[in-house]
Order: C-alpha cells, then structure tokens, then sequence
C-alpha cells in the first residue's frame, strides 16, 4: 500500500486531501477548494448592482484599476492591492501533479471536501467511482450552486472571459505585494497550477450525476475486491469517515471528527474498530498548545479553540476577558459557551443600536445560532428581526428538517415525540426569523454575496458587530473595509478530535499501523507502550506502508455430502487434499465453492507427485499384479543421465524410465500403462 | 450447524407474525405482533417456547420490527415490559415514529370503547419504543461481534423494511410485508442479489390474482358517487395510516374531474402528529413524492416569493404531493378543531386548512364521506358512525378486503345480514349498502392505487407472481412461507417448488422448521493460490439494474449495469495441520514448504506410422534431412486434423501438441520408447514419437490407434 498527502488543508473549510493506493486500486480522498484564498481578490465595487445598465460594467473601470496599482511599488497592503479580476479557484496543491485518470475512486468526506469536485469530473479521462453520503451530496449541491449564482455576480462586473487571466502573467504576479503573491504561488511558489476557473452550474449537475450516494454504514462493493464504508464522522451533517476493507488490508480514514455535536450524528467511532490500518487526517490541532512552556510562541490571536475578540480599529474592548474561561475547558460546555457568548455579544451591540453580521458558513453553527439567537433576544426583551439572506438557505433549513437518520440523538427523539427537528419553520411563524432569497447569498470569506454589501454599509458603525470565523487573514479579509470601527467578534470552534483525545482514541481503535501527520508530531508524543506503529507522513511524500497480513482469508464453502480425500503425509502432522471449485471474489471476500461443475472437460485432475519411486519395491507391487520386470543394470549413465530403466516383460513388453525428476512409462497396451501408473502412484507422496 | 425456525405467529394464517430463528447459535425473534381477531391468550405468541424459565434476555439476541402493522408490533409493548425482555429492538426510523401512535390508538379502542382489560399501559409503549434502536435502510448494523443485519425497502407502509441477518456464514431474510409496485406514495420492495439459506416470505396472496384494479376503481368510485348523488352518506372505514392517503387521492381526483362539491371528511384515531411524520419522513416515500421534493431546488424559487404561499389541494402534482405528505386529517377524540397544516417542501411553505369531523355532523342532513377508523368496525369511531348510518338504506358502508373474523366488518363481508348483533343488548338494523374489497385483502397489505390520473403508468403485475419474482430473484437455499391463507399458500409451495427447485416449508404455529447449512472451512490462502485462480475467466454481463437489485417498477428508468463475473477455476491443496489454521496452497507452495521437488509422472510411446510412398523419400538413407522431417509431420498434422476435428492441435515446427500430448517425428533407430517388435525394417514405416501426462492418457490412446491405422500419403 502507497499513501501520499497531497495537501494537509487548513482547518475546517479546507479539508485535507490525500491519494491512497491500495489493493491495486488508486483512491482520491476528498476534493476541496482552498477558498480563503479568494481574499487575494478585490470585490466587485459597491456601486455595482448585477442587473443595472452595461456602462458599469464598462472594461475602462477596470483597466484604471489595473493601471494604478502596477505603478505602485511594494508596500503595505491596501483595498486596491488586491486583484481586481474574476476570481479563480484554487485547488489542493500537488493535486493537478497527478493524471485524474489513474484515480480509480473518490471518496468524499465532508461538503467541504466536495467543493472542487466538479472540476475533476469535468476533465478528460476522468472516470473514477465517487462515494459520497446522500446528505453531503445534497448539501454540497447546495454549496456549489450557490458558489456559482455568487461568482456570477463577478462574472456579470467583469464579463466573460477567455483563456488564462492577465494576473496569472507572470509580470503580473512579480507586481503583486508579497502576502498576496504568497497566495497565489504558495510558499515554494509552485502553486500556481492548481488554480482553476470556477465550474458551471451545468458541471455540478454532471458531477452530482456521477457520484453515487450512500447511507452511513451502507456496504458497498467496488469492483468486487474493496468493500467500503461510511461513518458518521460528528462535524457535519452527512460528515463522514471512511473504511475500505481490501483481501489483505483493512483502512480507516479518519477525517476531522468531533466527539461532540448538537446537530450531527455522533461521531461513530466503534465501527472503525477493527481495522488494522488508520490513516489519521485531522489536522484541527494543529499548532494547539500542548504545554505552557510554549505559548510565548503564540500570539493570543493564534490560538486555536479560543475565542478572541479584536477591535480592528485599534480600541481595545472588555469583553475579551470573557474568552478566558473558554480557554481550556473540554467539550461539549466549552462549544456551548463560545455560542452563548456570540449570542450575548449579538444582543448587546443589538441594545447599543447596531447591527450583526454573522457570514459564518458552517452550517451546524449557523443551525444552532438561529435557534438560540431567538431565545436570547427574547429573554432581553429586545425586538429586532433576524434575516437570513440566502438563496439556498430556506432549502437548506427545509432539508436539515426532513434527514432526522443524519442528526444527532437529541434531534431524533424530536422526531420520535412528533416535534420538529430544528425550530427554524415555528419562528420563520412566529415572525422571528425572516429568510431573503437574495440572488447572492452568504458570505464566502468576506468577497463573495451580499455580506460585501452590508460591509460597506456597516463597517464605520460602532456599535455594529462582525462575527468572524478564527483562521481567517482578518488583515486581508478586511482590507476593502477599512477603516473599521465596526467590532470584530473572531471564534473558533471545535473542528476536530481534540487533542488530549488523539491518544486514547487509538487505542480503542487498536490499530497495528498509524499513519500520522509529521505536523502534529509536537504535539503528540506516543507513548513506547502503544500496541501500533506509527509511520509520520509529510505533504507531498510516497509513503510506502509494508505487508500486514501475509495470506489472504479464504472461505471454503461444500455441501455436506462433499466428500475429501485425505491423505496423510508421511513424516508429518500434516493431511492434505485437492481442492477444486470455483473462486468466487465478492464483496472482498474470497470464497470456493466446491462440488460445483466447473467445466465439462473430462479431463482428469494433473497429479502432483514428489521425491522418487523406489525401483526395488516398485517391482515388488508390480509383481502382486502379476506385472514382471527387471532393473536395466550398469548402462545408466551412458547415454540418459542418472536415468535408471525398468524393462517390463510381463504380461507384455514396457518401459518405466526414471530420472530425477520424471518417470516416463512407455507401453503399447494402454491397461499395462495403467496398472504401472497406479503402482507408481502408492509408492510416491502426491496427491 | 444450520437454522432453526421456531414459527409463533402467521403459520398459516394472518395475524400476530412472529417468528424465532436461530442462526449459528444466535437467535433472532423477527416481528412481535397480536392478533386482532382474538382477545384471549390467543392473541400473543407463546412466547414461553422461546424459553420455559421466561429468561428473554439470555435466550435472544435482538428482536426486529418490520413495520408498524399491529400484526407485527402489537405484542411487543407485552413481551418487553409485561415479559420483561430487556436485550435490542431493532426497527426503522419511522416504525419507531410511528409504531407507538398505532399502539396507542389500539390500547385506546381496547381499553376505552371495548371496556377490555389493559393489556399495557401508555406508559408501557413509551417505555418499550425508548429501548427501540432506530435503523436506517441498508445500514449495516453490527448487532454484536457475529450477528450483522440491515433494512431493505419494502414498500407496503411508511417504513417498511425486509430485514437481512447474517451469522457466520449462514444468511437470511424475512420480508415482513412488502409491496411489488410503486404506489403514489411509497415505492416498490428493493433489495440486493444476497446469497441467503433461507427466505421467510409473506404470502398474503399467494394464487390470488387480482382482477384488474382500475375496474375495481372505477365500480368503487360509481358507487360512492351514486349514493352520494342520491343523498346518502358514505363510509369508509380505513386504519389511519397507509390507505386512507390513497383512497383520499383517488376520491379527491375524481371530485375534481366530477367538479362534486359533497364534502369529504377525515376521521382517524391518530393525532395530529401523523403529518408531522410524514413530513419528516419524506426520503422514505416514493420516488415521485421524493422528485416533487427535490424539483423544488434552489434554481427553480428564485422568483418565487415563497414564504406564506397559499396551497390549494388540487389533483396537480403539489396537490399530490402535499396530500402525501399530510394524507392524515385527523380526529381526535372531543377536540374538534380547524387544523392548519405547514407543509414544508423545499422552500415551500404550504398552508392546508381542513375542517375535522364534529360528532354532531353524523346526522347532519346531506350527503356526505367519511374515513374513520378503526378499519374492520371492530369499535371506536368507526363503529360509532355505522350504528347510526347503517339503518339508512341511502347509505354505502365500503368494507376493506380482508377483516378478522368476529368484526362487524367480517359479518358484512360475509353474507349480507339484515341485523348484526353488536353484544346482547345491542342489535344493529342494517339496510345500507355495502361496497366490498377494494381489493383482496386491504389492511393486511396497503392498498397500492392504479392511479386514476396517470393509468399509463401501471402495470398489472399480480401478487402471486410478485412473490415468485421475488423468491427466483434471491434464490436462496430455502424458503419458508408465513403471512397467508393455508390452501393459497399450498399451492405457492408447489409453485416454488417444481418451478425453482427450492425446498419450501409451510409451519403452522408452534412448528419448527430445521434449515442444514452448508459446510465453510475458513483458510488462509497463498498468494501462488490466489493468483493462479485468477486466470482470465472473466465474464462480462450486462445486467439492467432492475435485474440486480429487485424492483418491480416499469416507470423507473433501467439503466444498464456492466458487471464482472468473477468465477474462476480454483485448483489447490488444502492444508490441515494440527494446531494451525487450515491453508490453501498453490501445489508449488507446498512443495517448498516439504523441501521437495516435483516429480512427474509421464508416459511415452513411440509409434509407427505407415507411409505409402516412403520408397521415393527414402531414396538415400542421407536423405533425412529436415525437409523430410517437416513434411512427415505435415503428413501427420492433416491426418490428424480430419480425425479430430473440433480438437485444437498446435502447430509447433519440431512437433504437434494436443493438450499435453506431444508428437515428432522420431530418428533414433534405437529409441528406449519403442515397444513393439519391429525387427523387420519396413521400408514404409516412419516413427512417430509421443510424450503426454495422465491426465490425457485417454485421449493420447486414441491418437495413437488411430496413427497406427494411419497411411499416411505423402504430396
Ligand atoms: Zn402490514
Ligand atoms: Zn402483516
Ligand atoms: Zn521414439
């Protein structure tokens, strides 16, 4: 087996992707887009309005951009620094490095391993089998169309264009300041290739056609030999992690999982049991502290699992000490205090007369903001109205409705009570909750939707607030809004398996091989006590991972009436005996079927003799059958070697000719050869 | 070590399915229910043959709801907290929904209408679905280390699933009731190809055929239509869930199309909470609920303002679609109250407001119809409504197709009585008329709609041959039949049994049927094993996908499937030793690991050949040269050729092969191969020399002979 990491991601909207060989079968887990990378893109400007008169759109506007910005040298970055062009796509590093049509299978672990998707399926010789959960097929679809109804809005500002784009010059890319250059090339600057036009809304229907969908813990078989598996994985809904159980390996992938979730269902650890291989690829804590001897080497606003609220204009504010009690706490408190404290923070820039924007994209955290929100303002006596602006979100809350088999517990005994699943549809009634489906819709790292809008409109008011995920380059992100004086509320939420519970974790599993990300290697010492080995991989390293199981399992499958015939060995404890059936490989499982008529040769089975016949008793059982011969003496090794010859006068003339490694039997009368035959036989060991 | 089935209910009859098997030593109680037409010991499974101390918990591994059919589930708040089983249930998500709404309105007709004992309590129900273990389809559940099932779809009602259990090697499926055609709101049974031992079928039709459906349709259309034009008052008994949704769209179509404006009442025992169900549970309706659903996407609401949109029930799709999903306008006891609906599909929001059956409105005058339950008027609501419409000649009660015997409903379908006694004092005077059986059997089995508005899209596929398609589909080793009427079921049995050759078994309660099993050897095999089996034999088979996983359904689109046969040749050892798992090795690998090297055992003649002109090439003794040599064998290979024709002989230049017999042309005049006394040198004869191994002994004598007789001409 072969496994390369192609790219470890970054957090929660970039999954990591990777290429796994195994049984012969090349697979492709998962397949994202890296959007944080479209901030090194300018917004379409704030007088644009989609459907206004042509001469907005005008090239000159356009052009004048450009101009202004390649006189200007490299300095600090500013709202025109960024690239004022339609935005391309960026893909997993090193993943165009490899020909799509080697990949056998796809397996996708999340909606946000889906989002580059299409742009496999839509290349050339691409014809792998792709597995995705029914509910992350149908949330990514949402996703991707609405990906592309908000690119539109870019695409309608800049017109359509034609080949590669000017910025992708290199002369372009050499004026460009250095973080966006970054961007753009990657670190070793060879990135470039892995940015892609964005797909069509006619390529996600092609590409939703081509995959296939399953049930968590469906069994499904890929050509015969791979049986794979999904299961529940707790970050998303229809999140997933992997097993693909082969004749000689058992794999498991697991992808950021989370032990804790108020909306998916819980992270299905138990079933990977089991497996002799893990392939662990939740990166989430990456770069997380492991003691305090370190966290000098960590800036406050760097560190994962906090919550950390920044006035981007410069004024500190109070409630940053808050954070601190959510700093190290474990679980599912700490997940519930981050959203309670968002809600609060909602609520007081709500009484001070502001706004809230929320462009959080992470559906299970946008469920849940939508139920408490209500419940907060309500418990404030504060009457303001909660907009939802988005095309896809009245389809997605419908459908978060209807999956109760893709929720977490505590949503399926709503179910079974007869209640709604989510309240969203009681206070969409209750005029609480209002869903606009604008014609662009949530925020895509601040550049895409209708959140650039409200920005603008928003982002000098005080007493507004931001609500941002952590991870994000606010610098950048924010750099066509400032100045700010709005403030900036940054979280993070829990994205994976924590990591105090990486450890424990594997040994349940028990596992004989882990391979382990070389990056989390810091952080997590195994102990020399572990039952497995642990190969580290690195990104963009082949690693080979040896032979576990030396044989592979067999099932012999006879009717009773089938009869063997055994024979003894003589020096040993050993019986043996011929097999002969039909092989059958399904499911991964090897099966032989005996007793069934495999072919109408009428061919005797070939016999497998070993070691020599033993000339004197050969003539002694020949001799009981009334055959009469004698030893060929003394002209052995003249002419045939170290052959010896019996001639064979009785009952008619023959020959037995033995060497080495052959005995030959010539006689004209078929019964004598026969007869010869057999006595050799019951000298020999065979079967 | 096989199956054993212990049958405790449906052997032979209908009611209180429930069957106890036993695979590899795990045993499994598949279904739990009662049986509606007996209210005394009867109408539970004896359950102390599953264990004579009561200790369920130990002597079962896992129980399993296939729906929610008080046949299949009405025991089963009995036998956990009244008979104390505490071990797994298993059942789908909406069994689990909505099993405990059918229970409880089963304990509320016993208990408050029929004044009985309580058998359990509410409290019981809710205890006994909070140990429920809800399943998804095709899920794969690992009960415990060595017992696997999974949920097939089975059409039939909301949730209904054929359930697949495996042990070890042996494997098994016991269908519950399923469905062989989509339905406006449930799809056809689907299931995978599985190598199974045994199949426990249904057989609730078995020889019945149906007549054609749509006629029935249409007489029972003209006959709700021809009472309510004369005044009369209809009533259609029906359970709550299941039918009711249908005959509401069949009658709702029609109403239409009449432009009738009698009103159409709904009455169920159930609550309010049904549609509530069937909304959340729309990924297990039918294909043509779950598209109206999925057409409703984000490209198609953009300009629709969509919120608080005003839903009329029409016969259009939406109407469909929404009377799918809220099919149920319920009654609930005194509450008598408008109830509004919210549909919700997609970004739709529908609103539906239906006016609820008030008691006072059973003698309103007017024509009217009306569904109330329970189904076969054995008390409730039902029952209530009869006594005072029956008298009424202008009135039509339609009855459903199969009802318990001792059920007003079975006195009407049995003859035509003038007067039903209810109990001593009560006599009902009955002069209405009656419409019988929409179909064989209707609440045993929902009733599948032809559909009036799309009659091209059906298909007259009969019950009896559903269940043969079935059974030939699966194949299994063997069959039992429960879930059906004795002498029907006879004949099904004969049926598979001269059609398919699979032995079928007809327990009747309380029987238990034994299964043998095959034998399995589990081995480890050697690569050279595995590798040598692997030759080229594969086969390519286009399959169509109704082909490879079954469902009856002509409006799917059969969209073809390559598949790869995988059956090989497999020769090998097998390998037992003591203290070690058994092998399977290639016959190298053995040798290798005996240290030993193969010796074969070959046999060799040299034969004479007769050559007719052999005077002219034999002119010089030097004249053997290779052109002789070659052209000899030339001689030989046409001869040869003619003789076995069909057999492929190889060509090689120095010499000719047949399978492993080899032939040339032989020089040596003192070859140790040749036999026979030929001391006088012939001047015809040329040697032919033969090599071949046992295998081909049979076939290398007969080249033989027949090169002895051979003269061979030479140009
Ligand atoms: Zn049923
Ligand atoms: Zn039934
Ligand atoms: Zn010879």
């Amino acid at each position: 087996m072969k496994f390369t990491c192609l790219s470890k991601g970054s957090g929660f909207h970039f999954p990591p992707c990777h290429i796994l060989d195994v049984s012969g079968f090349r697979i492709l887990l998962d397949c994202p887009l890296d959007l944080s990378a479209l901030t090194i893109f300018s917004p379409v400007p704030l007088d644009f309005h989609p459907k206004l008169e042509e001469e907005t759109c005008d090239f000159a506007v356009h052009n004048s951009f450009d101009m202004r910005k390649r006189q200007r040298i490299e300095k600090s970055l500013h709202a025109d620094s960024l690239i004022c062009a339609q935005p391309w796509y960026k893909t997993p590093k090193n993943l165009h490095l490899w020909d799509p049509s080697s990949i056998d299978l796809v397996l996708i672990s999340s909606t946000m391993g889906m989002l580059g998707l299409p742009l496999l399926t839509q290349t050339k010789g691409f014809s792998a089998k792709i597995y995705v959960t029914e509910a992350t097929a149908r949330l990514g679809q949402l996703m991707m169309e609405d990906l592309v109804l908000m690119h539109s809005e870019f695409q309608q500002f800049y017109g359509s264009e034609s080949n590669s784009p000017q910025w992708m010059n290199w002369e372009e890319l050499e004026l460009l300041p250095s973080a966006l250059r970054e961007v753009a090339l990657g670190k070793d600057g060879m990135e470039l290739g892995g940015w892609k036009p964005l797909y069509s809304s006619a390529d996600v229907e092609d590409c939703l056609k081509k995959v296939q969908t399953l049930k968590y813990a469906e069994e499904t078989c890929y050509n015969g030999i791979l049986v794979i598996k999904a299961f529940s994985s707790g970050l998303e809904i229809g999140s997933c992690n992997w097993t693909i159980n082969g004749p000689k390996r058992n794999v498991a992938c697991i992808s950021s999982s989370s032990f804790f979730s108020a909306h998916a269902m819980e992270f299905d650890y138990h079933a990977l049991q089991g497996n002799d291989l893990i392939l662990y690829s939740d990166f989430s804590s990456e770069g997380v502290l492991t003691n305090d001897e370190h966290e000098n080497n960590y800036s406050a606003s760097n560190t994962n699992n906090s919550l950390t609220l920044r006035d981007v204009s410069g004024e500190k504010d109070d409630w940053i000490k808050l954070k601190e009690g959510l700093l190290s706490n474990d679980g599912s408190l700490e997940e519930r205090e981050k959203l309670a404290f968002i809600c609060s923070c909602a609520v007081d820039s709500v009484k001070a007369g502001g706004s809230v924007i929320i462009p959080l994209n992470r559906l299970g955290i946008v469920l849940q903001m939508l139920e408490q929100i209500p419940v907060y303002l309500e418990s404030s006596a504060v009457k303001v109205p909660i907009y939802i602006i988005s095309s896809v979100a009245a389809e997605l809350l419908a459908f978060t409705n209807v999956i109760p088999e893709w929720l977490c517990k505590e949503r399926q005994e709503k179910l079974f009570s007869g209640e709604p699943l989510f309240s969203h549809f009681e206070l969409m009634k209750q005029k609480k909750l209002y869903v606009f489906p604008a014609v662009h819709s949530p925020e895509l790292f601040l550049r895409l939707g209708p959140v650039v809008q409200l920005l603008r409109r928003w982002h000098g008011d005080e007493n507004s607030l931001l609500v941002l995920e952590d991870g994000l380059d606010t610098d950048m992100a924010l750099l066509p809004f400032k100045p700010m004086a709005m403030k900036v509320l940054q979280c993070s939420f829990l994205s994976g398996i924590r990591l105090q519970k990486i450890h424990p974790l594997l040994e349940i599993l028990q596992p004989k091989v882990v391979l382990f990300p070389d990056d989390l290697r810091k952080q997590i010492k195994f102990s020399s006590s572990h039952s497995f080995s642990v190969f580290y991989y690195f990104e963009n390293e082949t690693l080979g991972v040896p032979k576990l199981k030396g044989s592979v399992d067999l099932e012999i499958v006879a009717n009773i009436d089938t009869q063997f015939s055994w024979r003894k060995l003589n020096h040993d404890d050993m019986d043996i005996t011929g097999l002969e059936g039909q092989l059958l490989i399904n499911h991964g499982k090897h099966q032989v079927l005996l007793g069934n008529e495999v072919s109408n040769f009428s061919r005797r089975k070939p016999l497998l003799y070993w070691g020599l016949p033993d000339l004197e008793k050969l003539l002694a059982v020949l001799s009981k059958m009334g055959v009469k011969g004698s030893i060929e003496q003394g002209m052995s090794d003249a002419e045939s070697g170290s052959g010896e010859i019996v001639h064979i006068h009785e009952p008619s003339k023959a020959l037995i000719e033995v060497r080495a490694t052959k005995t030959v039997i010539s006689a004209h009368d078929e019964r004598l050869a026969t007869l010869i035959f057999e006595a050799i036989g019951t000298l020999m060991d065979g079967i | 070590m096989g199956m054993e089935c212990l049958v405790l209910g449906a052997g032979q009859e209908v009611g209180k399915s429930c069957v106890v098997v036993t695979i590899n030593g795990k045993r499994i109680m598949f279904d739990c229910g009662m049986h509606m037409g007996y209210d005394d010991h009867r109408r539970y499974p004896d359950f102390s043959l599953i264990s004579k101390s009561r200790d369920f918990d130990h002597s079962l591994d896992c129980v399993i709801i296939t729906h929610f059919h008080l046949d299949h589930v009405g025991a089963l708040p009995y036998f956990t907290e009244v008979c104390g089983y505490n071990g797994p249930i298993y059942m789908t998500y909406p069994t689990k929904a909505l099993a405990p709404l059918m229970l409880e309105d089963f304990r509320k007709v016993l208990v408050d209408r029929r004044g009985e004992e309580e058998q359990f309590t509410s409290l019981h129900i809710l205890q006994c679905m909070n140990k429920v273990i809800p399943v998804n389809l095709k899920q794969t559940v690992q009960v415990d280390d060595d017992l696997q099932i999974r949920a097939y779809y089975a059409g039939h009602v909301l949730g209904a699933a054929m359930f697949y259990a495996k042990v070890g090697d042996s494997a098994m499926v016991y269908t519950g009731d399923y469905n062989m055609t989509p339905d406006r709101h449930l799809g056809a049974a689907q299931i995978d190809r599985l190598q199974l031992d045994l199949l426990i079928t249904e057989s609730t039709y078995a020889t019945t055929i149906r007549d054609s459906k749509y006629a029935r349709e249409r007489e029972f259309l003209k006959a709700v239509h021809k009472c309510v034009a004369g005044g009369g008052k209809v009533l259609i008994p029906t359970f709550a869930l299941g039918r009711a949704q249908e005959l509401c769209i069949l009658l709702d179509d029609y109403w239409e199309r009449m432009n009738l404006k009698v009103p159409i009442y709904f009455s169920a025992g159930l609550t309010i909470q049904a549609n509530m169900y069937y909304k959340m549970l729309i990924s297990w309706t039918s294909q043509k609920v779950k598209e109206t659903y999925a057409t409703r996407n984000a490209f198609d609401f953009k300009h629709a303002s969509h919120i608080n949109a005003c839903l009329q029930v029409k016969s259009n799709i939406v109407g469909a679609f929404v009377q799918a999903l809220c099919p149920l306008i319920v009654y609930d006891d005194d509450v008598c109250t408008s109830i509004s609906i919210i549909v919700i599909s997609g970004s739709f929001v529908a609103s539906l407001i239906f006016h609820n059956f008030d008691r006072s409105l059973i003698n309103a005058p007017g024509p009217c119809v009306l569904f109330a339950t329970p189904g076969m008027i054995s008390g409730g609501f039902s029952l209530e409504v009869f006594k005072q419409w029956a008298p009424c000649e202008m009135n039509l009660v339609t009855l459903p197709g199969y009802c318990v015997a001792g059920t007003v409903g079975h006195k009407l379908m049995s003859g035509k009585p003038t007067k039903i006694d209810l109990d001593k004092d009560t006599q009902i005077d009955v002069r209405c008329k009656s419409f019988k059986a929409i179909n064989p059997v209707l609440e045993v089995r929902a009733w599948r709609s032809r559909s009036v508005v799309f009659p091209e899209h059906t298909c007259p596929h009969t019950d009896s041959k559903g269940i043969m398609d079935l059974v030939k589909f699966l194949s299994p080793k063997n069959v039992i039949l429960v879930h059906g009427e004795k002498p029907k079921m006879g004949s099904l049995k004969e049926r598979i049994q001269s059609e398919l050759r699979i032995p079928c078994y007809l327990p009747a309660n309380c029987d238990t049927v034994c299964i043998p099993s095959t034998i399995c050897v589990k081995a480890h095999a050697s690569d050279a094993f595995i590798r040598s089996c692997l030759n080229p034999n594969f086969r390519f088979l286009k399959r169509s996908k109704e082909d490879n996983s079954y469902e009856v359904s002509r409006n799917t689109n059969a969209t073809a499937t390559l598949e790869v046969n995988d059956e090989r040749i497999a020769e090998g050892i097998l390998i037992m030793e003591k203290g070690k798992k058994a092998r399977v090795v290639h016959q190298d690998d053995l040798l290798l690991m005996l240290g030993q090297k193969k010796h074969d055992v070959q046999f060799a003649y040299c034969c004479p050949a007769q050559l007719d002109n052999l005077e002219e090439t034999r002119n010089r003794d030097d004249a053997l040269s290779l052109t002789n040599k070659c052209s000899w064998l030339q001689l030989l290979f046409k001869e040869l050729s003619n003789y076995l024709s069909g057999v492929n002989i190889q060509d090689l230049g120095e010499h000719l092969q047949v399978e492993s017999f080899l032939v040339s042309v032989c020089l040596k005049d003192n070859c140790p191969y040749r036999i026979t006394d030929h001391t006088k040198k012939e001047s015809a004869t040329v040697f032919f020399c033969c090599t071949w191994s046992a295998a081909d002994e049979k076939l290398a004598r007969e080249i033989i002979s027949a090169m002895e007789r051979f003269n061979l001409s030479g140009n």
